[in-house]
């Protein structure tokens, strides 16, 4: 299988749209020791990566505008009624243009623009404030009831008055309370939607930002091929068309970036160490186009990742206890935990009589109470082995499941570990003769450090879930490379600093970064064209692929 | 905003005052602005005939933009009545007093359409997830998502 360790070199000149997004994060300001880290120089898309563009909201915006624009066109009503169209329709253009040259006039009352009436409106009329003035004296609000000389009354199209301070309480409730964009008039069973120029003349700044930003949540929501960035009070948005339908989620992992940057104090504000603390921790927002895990599980796909983290979220901490707390009844497989007594059991369930020691039956003990030195004797042997292969799933699952603990809880740490790399960095400034930029391979070394950490916790995952056979085996080959590679890099992050040291250990760190590096890539890379091929086969079933072909662990 | 609550129910409570509720209504209790009782009746034929009720309205900050948390009283001897939208507990499943409650609907026209919901009923009986819900249910009604089935009855 020597192709896994080729690099492909066709995809060379694929120059893609989010160059400049990914220039961004290839260290615009530490555009250090580059000639250290070659490997990442090649601009080109690996198969682990996936073609995506990220969008901020007023792009967003722009687009939503685009298809106003676009219906505004075609049924000549103006940009507010036809907004209110769209949004009816979850911006489905094809099927608004088909229903609305059907029946037009259904069409705009559903969407709540028009009032229904026997004869057919105007769809251009302008559902604006129209302050419908019955002799002033008279007008009492029939929501407060208020009937004061200086209430204005406000209606949309269908007249249905009440006090601009109602109004306003109504809908800033409606868009901060409930979240809602179509905010209907407030008469029972008038469906007219009050258009966004009304809205925003009756709400105050904060509610109105609220409000557009839930106008393009809800477009973003519509659209198959977008996604929210799921990073609390970000409001990026990304587009990603070839993982836009569930089956390409068999084949690809796209894991995507909103092109934000971590939420930090504002960078004025902030010394030169914490700003360098924020460069490296303050992490792109990273999460997953296909699936609701908000963070990189690259290499495996979305499906296999979910079926893992529902099985740790329910077996874990059982099986963990379990595991140390309790032994079998040798006859009938029952669970037992002894909390007490001596070691002569008698099971509950079947009263089946044995020594919790050797596992053997009571009957062989004699009269030997009490203490067994019959730990090798037949009986003994045949029981625990029988517990064994009971056991034997179990310790299975724990076996994966502890690796994978392991490097979530080392990602943790990571936060850590960077404090301390840059503790060093200053120190070997301060003990060397090297300039800061020189010992930037320590903080690089980290980031690589914990990306391949990433990867590591993932495969893992994979790992349980794979069939037994050659492709599994040449898989934990993959993994076991990388996995050496990372602890001996995280050793020597650990090692301590002596002056005399530095350069070779400068060069030591660096070579291992970029090898480290190599490894993480071949597993990642390997792993996905092993997708495209449709190359892996699981155990148990998944969404998506061929069911297993026998159910072997 | 607690004005607005305030001043509208006064409105309201005046106007029962002066102009007295529909037949069948009667106010029991408003001394405050949170919390209103009324007996409400079924007139003429139906299954409820002779039965008295006891509604009970509790009002917050924001009425009438949210709508007013209303149930039976079913403590001190008084029972809700057995309607398939009415659990043992007092609680109503109606969608005008959740996602359809709109501000221009008034405390007498929640009556009025809940008379009117027992008057067309045609067998007395629980709905049928009563027991599961009244095990569980909040104590107040609006924290509950209904879901309005069934709007024959």
């Amino acid at each position: 299988m020597s192709s896994d360790y080729e690099y492909s070199d066709e995809e060379v000149d694929n120059v893609f749209d989010e160059d400049d997004m990914q220039a961004e994060d290839s260290d615009g300001d530490d555009g250090m020791d580059l000639d250290d880290f070659k490997v990442t120089a090649k601009p080109t898309r690996k198969a682990y990566e996936i073609e995506y563009n990220s969008l901020t909201q007023s792009a967003i915006e722009k687009l939503m505008e685009e298809d106003v624009e676009h219906i505004r066109g075609i049924f000549g009503v103006d940009a507010s009624a036809a907004r209110l169209l769209l949004r009816h329709l979850s911006w489905n253009k094809e099927r608004l243009i088909e229903k609305y040259m059907d029946n037009a006039n259904k069409m705009l009352v559903s969407a709540g623009v028009a009032v229904p009436e026997p004869e057919p409106q105007r769809p251009s009329r302008r559902p604006a404030r129209r302050p419908r003035s019955p002799p002033r004296t008279t007008f009492v609000c029939s929501i407060c009831f208020d009937d004061g000389p200086e209430l204005t009354p406000l209606a949309l199209d269908c007249d249905h008055a009440a006090c601009t301070g109602c109004w306003s309480a109504y809908l800033t409730s409606k868009i901060r309370d409930e979240a809602e964009h179509a905010c209907r008039c407030m008469a029972e069973g008038c469906a007219l939607v009050a258009p966004d120029a009304f809205v925003r003349a009756q709400v105050d700044e904060e509610t109105y930002t609220r409000f557009e930003e839930l106008l393009v949540r809800h477009f973003v929501s519509c659209a198959p091929h977008l996604k929210f960035c799921p990073y609390p009070s970000c409001t990026n948005t990304v587009s990603c068309p070839s993982a836009a339908s569930k089956s390409s989620l068999t084949t690809v992992v796209p894991t995507v970036s909103c092109g934000a940057r971590g939420i930090g104090p504002p960078s004025g504000s902030m010394t030169q160490s914490q700003e360098l603390v924020k460069q490296v921790t303050g992490k792109e927002h990273k999460f997953c186009f296909g699936c609701i895990i908000d963070s990189d599980h690259r290499p495996v796909v979305c499906g296999v990742a979910l079926l893992w983290l529902k099985k740790c979220r329910d077996d874990s901490e059982t099986a963990n206890w379990i595991k140390s707390n309790t032994k079998e009844c040798p006859k009938c497989m029952s669970t037992i935990e002894k909390n007490g007594g001596c070691n002569h059991m008698t099971c509950k369930k079947c009263k089946h009589e044995f020594c919790w020691v050797c596992m053997g039956p009571w009957v062989d003990h004699g009269t030997a109470w009490y203490s067994c030195n019959r730990y090798d004797e037949k009986g003994g042997v045949d029981a625990r082995d029988s517990q064994s292969k009971s056991r034997a799933s179990l310790e299975r699952y724990l076996h994966y499941y502890n690796r994978w603990a392991n490097h979530e809880q080392s990602a943790k740490l990571a936060l850590d570990l960077f404090a301390k790399t840059e503790k060093k960095m200053e120190e070997m400034q301060v003990t060397s003769t090297l300039t800061w930029i020189e010992v930037q391979f320590m903080k690089k070394a980290v980031e690589e450090l914990d990306k391949c950490r990433m990867t590591l916790k993932w495969t893992y995952a994979m790992a349980y879930y794979l069939a037994k056979g050659n492709q599994k085996d040449l898989f934990e080959d993959n993994q076991r490379d990388l996995e050496r590679a990372v602890e001996d890099l995280a050793e020597l992050l650990e090692s301590p600093i002596e002056p005399e040291n530095i350069p070779t250990l400068r060069q030591k760190v660096t070579d291992k970064t970029v090898y480290v590096q190599k490894r993480n890539e071949i597993v990642l890379e390997d792993t996905a064209d092993g997708f495209l091929e449709g190359r892996w086969a699981w155990n148990v079933s998944v969404d998506g692929f061929e069911p297993p072909e026998e159910v072997a662990l | 905003m607690a004005s607005i609550a305030s001043r509208r129910l006064a409105k309201e409570l005046s106007e029962i005052k002066s102009e007295g509720c529909p037949v069948g209504i009667n106010l029991v209790k408003a001394d405050d602005f949170s919390t209103w009782w009324f007996t409400i009746e079924v007139m003429g034929e139906s299954l409820y005939q002779s039965e008295a009720y006891t509604l009970q309205f509790r009002f917050d900050a924001q009425y009438p933009i949210s709508s007013p948390a209303v149930q039976f009283v079913v403590t001190d001897g008084r029972e809700s009545p057995v309607h398939p939208h009415v659990y043992s507990n007092g609680h109503i499943c109606a969608s005008i007093l959740g996602n359809e409650w709109s501000p221009v609907l008034s405390v007498i026209a929640v009556c009025v359409t809940l008379q009117s919901m027992l008057a067309s009923c045609k067998k007395k009986e629980r709905p049928v997830d009563n027991d599961r819900y009244v095990r569980n249910a909040p104590d107040n009604p609006k924290k509950t998502q209904f879901e309005y089935h069934d709007d024959r009855v």
